[in-house]
């Protein structure tokens, strides 16, 4: 691993890879609940789909009251 | 029918709709073209295929994920194609070939979770409703589809990544009895099943999928309740 690290080092400092935000090279971070394991970064997006489901049911439409739609369905 | 049979291949008939009209030759209206077209156009009829306008209820952000799902799937079937004509290599090494990669995952990753969004929306509107079982149906396979699809496409990075997903795989894949027709170690087989088969399958599926939407058109949403249900129902109908 730390072979590799030095590789990735050597290349960003040449400028062949790019620096990521996110330092993604190391272990995951992982939540243990009885037999549930995941990982923060599924549960982080689980929860995100979450929260955009809820906004698109609550927050309105904008021109939700425009009438004359014809009922196809 | 015997007034317009001299009528040349082509030319439009006097009077009535040419799409479903046949030519006027004797026995036109029996053949299988003639049928077939009938048959479309009675299924799916022009403003039906295309309509100008949607139903009130439509007008909620819960009805877009649908159509967030396809844009997604259009983005990443450009940026497929252009890893495809590019190669490993590019997508490894080079700066736009790094980009494209990227939008190529994030397009992915839009793409599932505008789905999932858009599945628990029709499923707590209950989208089966009203003669649209089918519709729900391919929408599910659709979406087992679209996971075979990423499986394979991890597979098919050719990095270290690829390497360990298939090898901590091929076990799984093997306790179900598939492994001889599925071999996740196979690349050539993982490669072709990502950018020949299974894109193949989810364009097939999702076209399915939106041509039952306009046939039987967007679920309408469960009706509210009491009082307010009414008033509610007698705003739609305005």
């Amino acid at each position: 691993m730390t072979h590799l690290t030095t590789i990735h080092a050597t290349l960003v400092a040449l400028g062949g890879l790019p620096r990521s935000i996110v330092n993604l090279d190391k272990p995951g971070h992982y939540i243990h609940w009885h037999f549930i394991q995941i990982s923060v970064a599924n549960l982080i997006v689980i929860g995100s789909m979450l929260v955009v489901f809820l906004l698109a049911v609550l927050v309105p439409f904008p021109g939700h009251r425009s009438k004359g739609g014809r009922d196809d369905g | 029918m015997d007034d317009v049979t001299a009528a040349p291949i082509g030319s439009p008939e006097p009077d009535g709709d040419p799409v479903t009209k046949t030519t006027g030759h004797p026995g036109d209206a029996k053949m299988w073209t003639a049928r077939l077209r009938r048959r479309v156009v009675r299924a799916f009829p022009p403003d039906r295929l295309l309509p100008d306008r949607q139903p009130a209820y439509v007008a909620s952000w819960i009805y877009v994920f649908g159509v967030a799902t396809v844009a997604a799937l259009v983005v990443v079937i450009v940026t497929g194609c252009i890893l495809a004509i590019k190669g490993p290599q590019w997508w490894h090494v080079s700066s736009v070939g790094h980009l494209v990669n990227s939008c190529h995952l994030w397009s992915v990753e839009l793409f599932f979770f505008a789905m999932i969004i858009h599945l628990w929306g029709k499923f707590f509107m209950g989208a089966w409703r009203g003669r649209r079982a089918m519709t729900w149906i391919v929408g599910g396979v659709t979406f087992l589809a679209s996971i075979v699809t990423a499986f394979t496409g991890y597979l098919s990075q050719t990095n270290f990544d690829s390497q360990w997903i298939s090898t901590q795989a091929k076990d799984g894949i093997n306790a179900t009895g598939g492994g001889a027709l599925f071999n996740v170690l196979n690349f050539g087989q993982m490669l072709m099943w990502h950018i020949t088969l299974m894109p193949l399958v989810i364009v097939l599926l999702t076209a399915w999928h939106v041509l039952l939407v306009r046939r039987r058109g967007v679920v309408p949403p469960y009706p509210a309740k009491g009082e307010k249900g009414a008033m509610a129902l007698a705003e739609v109908a305005q």
